[in-house]
């Protein structure tokens, strides 16, 4: 199955879970999407894994970054057509608060669509989407599908 | 010289017990694998659950994130000697080129200034040389409250937390 095929039956089934368990990192990290009409949602449902500082406790930093990214590329299959996962050129993240052992959400804003390039801000948060707890923004580039693929593999 | 060569060993041996400390460095199989006050250099093995791109078998940008994220960490209890509580204020990462599948990949850390309230860090991921990175990257992180231990005082700590 392609990235392609993948996105467009859960555009039609609206079940999202066979494009996450497609990643195993985001997998592993237990994202959920949680999708509803025309908004987009992730969740990273808390685990004692994803600690960081276990005398806190909090969250590691990698894995709500991991997180962020994740949700970021999700996104962009979702709210697009791309031809195979957006490679990420760069990511910077902004760490505001200490992230609790609770569950965490994210939430995507697309700062630029380029047609190359996706510019895009995400904001995880716990207890309210008003107070993140990081912020990260990124470019990426996208393979849209009606570019020749090149032989790479 | 084998007592340099001890010495390196017995510091090497140390700081891996600082690296796992993290439960999420644990899952993820992070191993220290050299530790020198201006280049500290964490690895992570290939492992299935970590690939961002099942086409190609490319590891995750989020493995890369957790990695320097890590060695950050660690770059600055060394050039610290102690464990100081402190908190990720800024990380930023530019990928380069994909990580090659099936190779291990290290990511090394300096920490160039250390100030009172904040220390800042670069780093690169690589499989041979930063010379030649899968990511460069730069952070900044903030000292928070609590109290400080002496690298010796927290691996007595450890001892008896044992699982």
């Amino acid at each position: 199955m392609t990235i392609e095929s993948i996105v467009a039956a859960a555009r039609h089934s609206r079940d999202w879970e066979p494009l996450v368990n497609l990643v195993p990192y985001a997998r592993f990290l237990g994202v959920r999407l949680d999708i509803r009409g025309d908004q987009f949602g992730a969740c990273m449902p808390f685990d004692k894994k994803l600690i960081g500082n276990p005398a806190l406790p909090a969250l590691h930093g990698g894995a709500i970054g991991g997180f962020l990214e994740s949700a970021g590329l999700f996104y962009l299959l979702w709210d697009m057509d791309s031809a195979d996962l957006p490679k990420t050129i760069n990511f910077t993240f902004e760490y505001l608060r200490s992230g609790r052992p609770v569950d965490t959400y994210a939430q995507v804003f697309m700062v630029k669509q380029g047609r190359r390039v996706a510019h895009l801000r995400v904001e995880a948060w716990q207890s309210s989407p008003d107070k993140p707890i990081a912020i990260g923004h990124g470019n990426f580039m996208l393979k849209p599908v009606d570019e020749p693929q090149t032989s790479k593999p | 010289m084998p007592d340099v060569e001890n010495n390196q060993a017995d510091k090497v041996r140390k700081w891996q017990q600082i690296t796992v400390i993290s439960p999420y460095s644990r899952e993820l199989g992070l191993r220290l694998h050299e530790v020198e006050p201006d280049w500290c250099v964490i690895k992570v093995l290939p492992d299935e659950r970590l690939v961002g791109n099942p086409a190609s078998g490319v590891v995750h940008g989020g493995v890369i994130t957790a990695l320097l994220d890590s060695c950050y960490g660690l770059a600055i209890f060394v050039k610290l000697n102690n464990l100081r509580p402190m908190a990720t204020l800024d990380l930023r990462i530019d990928y380069l080129k994909p990580a090659t599948p099936g190779r291990e990949i290290l990511g090394g850390a300096v920490c160039y200034k250390l100030g009172h309230e904040l220390a800042f860090v670069r780093g690169a991921a690589y499989h041979d040389s930063p010379d030649d990175p899968i990511a460069t990257s730069s952070g900044i992180f903030m000292f928070t409250d609590g109290p400080v231990i002496p690298l010796e005082a927290a691996l007595t700590m450890l001892e008896g937390f044992k699982p």
